[in-house]
């Protein structure tokens, strides 16, 4: 099974009008940055993206907000700590002006949200954002003496995830603190698209080091290390 | 509210944190004051996680040393210790609402006399709607077997976050054990806050002036040891 694209803009060229886009990435570190930039160059509108954050430490994004593609965001970080860099930032601005919808998790909420998408979990009970803002709207029950709050899993049309290694067979294993949320976007999604930096042949990944496994991953596209100093 | 007198740099208020934690324990650092604790423990047999997917994160990476692909949760570039490994953010969250994780140490804008937490949405930023950075900070509150809070004790522009009720949005309730600033050590205690520590040259009155909460002096109350 061969599942290498070309180059990132024949990988994301069919994405329609009002998908939703998981996107891989804390911050700088594992983010899948040329999908990003192959995304703004395709244009799609009416876009609803699922990702950490929308500016702070990847400011990639701001392109497509720039390009008025995005509808909403569904995140768990995605404002800038500090208000002048908040200003300053395209997205804010348009979460201020109402033309972007914004919706926030807790990580620990956001990130088993797609995990239970795709694991055929229909929703689950968490302690976290009790007695907070968080818990306005959904349904409370108790287990053990102690409340839960009830959330529902989040799938998604397409994920872009990002992969020190992977194999043409779409088995990716990533490095160090890159992996972070790439694992479940990849199974959340109907089309995973992986940006790999050292794409091998069959055979040639460690099995025992898979992080993760081919069958979640629908497209390989190989791309250039991409360099950035790691600051918020 | 005017403060008259001087308090603990953060570095110090860190040391203090640092001298809490004990040997043998998994232990999650926020932004901020709390990361400055990292300074203080090198060579102590304490593992720091970090939300982002790693255990036994070392001290801040500096030129060559920086790795784009190894950074905190605050996205400074860090290094690994001997012993260290990485894992998905699922699986780090898991450890954290699990109870894996022995202290969490976090910033936080008030914290209540019952133990409250309000550390997420500042209202000066002004978003509506409930849309703020919650980041890890709620799964930390709720998931750690213990929280200590490390912050100043008045905000930038001089008002106490020692409160009766949190009026910002809260991370949790009834979460906080201990809170320490650049002033006090006070812990949170069914019967209310108990000022444990003072900072060298403020009273315990000194404190009360700056704190909206009742504080309960101890009757073994001491200067912060650093």
């Amino acid at each position: 099974m061969n599942k290498v694209f070309p180059g990132v803009d024949e990988a994301v060229a069919d994405i329609p009008d009002g998908s939703s886009i998981a996107i891989g990435g804390f911050f700088t570190c594992g983010t899948p940055v040329p999908l990003i930039q192959a995304l703004a160059r395709q244009g799609a509108k009416n876009l609803t993206l699922i990702c950490q954050q929308m500016g702070p430490g990847s400011e990639d994004i701001n392109q497509l907000v720039l390009n008025k593609q995005i509808r909403k965001a569904i995140c768990n970080y995605p404002f800038y700590r500090s208000a002048t860099q908040g200003s300053k930032s395209p997205f804010e601005k348009a979460v201020r002006a109402g033309e972007i919808e914004v919706e926030v998790y807790p990580m620990g909420t956001f990130i088993e949200k797609l995990r239970a998408g795709g694991s055929g979990i229909a929703a689950f009970y968490t302690p976290t954002g009790t007695g907070t803002i968080v818990e306005k709207g959904k349904e409370k029950r108790v287990f053990n003496g102690r409340e839960y709050l009830m959330e529902t899993a989040l799938k998604c049309d397409y994920a872009f995830v990002y992969a020190y290694q992977g194999d043409s067979m779409g088995n990716l294993t990533c490095r160090k603190t890159a992996r972070n949320y790439n694992p479940e976007m990849a199974k959340a999604a109907k089309v995973t698209i992986a940006a790999v930096e050292n794409l091998l042949k069959p055979g040639e990944l460690n099995p025992d080091m898979v992080h993760i496994p081919g069958i979640y991953v629908q497209r390989v596209v190989k791309v250039a290390r991409p360099q950035y100093v790691p600051s918020l | 509210m005017v403060r008259k007198f001087e308090g603990l740099p953060r570095e110090l208020i860190a040391l203090r944190v640092a001298r809490e934690l004990e040997d043998g324990t998994y232990v999650n650092l926020g932004i901020g004051i709390p990361t400055l604790v990292s300074n203080w423990i090198e060579g102590r047999d304490i593992i720091l996680q970090a939300e982002i997917g790693m255990l036994n994160t070392g001290p801040l990476a500096e030129g060559d040393n920086i790795d784009q692909d190894l950074i905190n949760a605050g996205c400074q570039p860090v290094t690994e210790l001997p012993g260290a490994c990485y894992f998905s953010d699922f699986e780090s969250i898991s450890m954290i609402r699990g109870g894996f994780i022995d202290v969490a140490v976090l910033g936080s804008l008030q914290v209540s006399e019952k133990g409250d937490m309000a550390g997420w949405f500042n209202p000066e930023r002004g978003f509506t709607g409930g849309v703020g950075n919650i980041g890890g900070s709620m799964d930390l509150a709720v998931g750690a077997k213990k929280v200590i809070i490390a912050m100043t004790h008045l905000t930038d522009k001089g008002d106490p976050k020692i409160v009766k009720e949190c009026t910002y949005p809260l991370t949790a309730k009834g979460v906080v054990k201990l809170i320490m600033t650049d002033l006090a050590v006070i812990e949170v205690t069914p019967q209310g806050l108990l000022l444990k520590e003072v900072a060298p040259g403020v009273s315990a009155e000194d404190v009360q002036s700056v704190t909206y909460a009742k504080l309960i002096i101890s009757p073994n109350l001491i200067e912060i040891g650093l």
